[in-house]
């Protein structure tokens, strides 16, 4: 766990951080126990396919869920510092039953200001962004 | 939809008490590994009174709006239809275990577009002493017949 970073020496542009996500099955039951929401499209393969759906699709709010971790680690764990955060749900997330899904996030700095700093968000599965406008408001020092 | 919906408001949910290994489990359900989440000596250390939940712990309180909203038979949400089109959450201060929180929901906005309605709804979560917590949007988009 670092320290929390300082606003002098970051730069607009700056990659912040950047990691990768395995997800799977597992992860999607955990995620539907921890916050209650049993959808059975994030479980259900013949649920998911009578609503049209390719697959079993992650809930939204892991992909966002996780997508901020990044983030909380690189402010040294604090998630006190998230001032705001807010993502638009563009693409699915297929989690396949034998390999899963692995989603990818790049954390970028969007907008320095006086007391702080805008994340810009890039959340990636299959090569694709997942994730619109998916921006971090955080507190610098 | 009921189009006469935007200005709405809901009356305040039951309170909902904040527990340790509820905000542990959460926190390993969307990968957290900050200390913060799951040890309470590190989060005394770090200034809080207890373990702290990951920024979108504050859905599973928005959640109790989001059904008040969806179960209103006026309101003529058909849930079947609904996708989640964006979510926002602006804090005052991170979501605490021992936190006592009350959430209202107000809507916000109804628009169409394309055949498809979209309607947004803030829920303004606060603790015991009224001071607010977090804010949650959410945009939810009902899909028209196809």
């Amino acid at each position: 766990m670092s320290a929390a970073p300082a606003r002098a020496g970051l730069a607009v542009g700056d990659v912040v951080v950047e990691q990768s996500y395995h997800l799977t099955r597992e992860s999607l039951v955990r995620y539907a126990g921890a916050s209650g929401d049993f959808n059975p499209i994030h479980y259900r393969d013949d649920i998911a396919a009578s609503v049209g759906l390719d697959g079993v699709l992650a809930h939204g709010m892991l992909t966002m869920g996780l997508a901020v971790q990044p983030v909380v680690d690189w402010l040294g764990g604090d998630s006190g510092k998230v001032l705001d955060y807010q993502v638009r749900f563009t693409r699915p997330v297929l989690v396949d039953p034998a390999s899963g899904a692995d989603v990818a996030v790049v954390a970028k700095v969007g907008v320095l200001d006086d007391d702080g700093a805008r994340i810009d968000l890039t959340v990636t599965f299959n090569g694709e962004t997942v994730l619109g406008k998916a921006q971090v408001r955080v507190a610098l020092a | 939809m009921n189009p006469e919906l935007a200005g709405r408001s809901y009356p305040a949910t039951e309170p909902y008490l904040v527990g340790r290994e509820k905000v542990r489990e959460f926190a390993r359900a969307v990968l957290a590994t900050s200390p913060l989440n799951l040890d309470p000596e590190a989060a005394r250390a770090a200034g809080y009174a207890d373990v702290v939940a990951p920024p979108t712990f504050a859905v599973v309180v928005q959640e109790r709006t989001l059904a008040q909203l969806l179960g209103d038979p006026d309101a003529g949400i058909d849930f079947s239809r609904v996708v989640h089109g964006d979510q926002r959450f602006t804090f005052t201060r991170p979501i605490v275990a021992g936190d006592e929180l009350t959430a209202t929901l107000t809507v916000t906005s109804v628009k169409s577009l394309g055949g498809h309605s979209m309607v947004t709804a803030e829920s303004a979560v606060v603790d015991t002493d009224g001071a607010h917590v977090v804010t949650a949007i959410s945009t939810l988009v009902v899909r028209g017949d196809e």
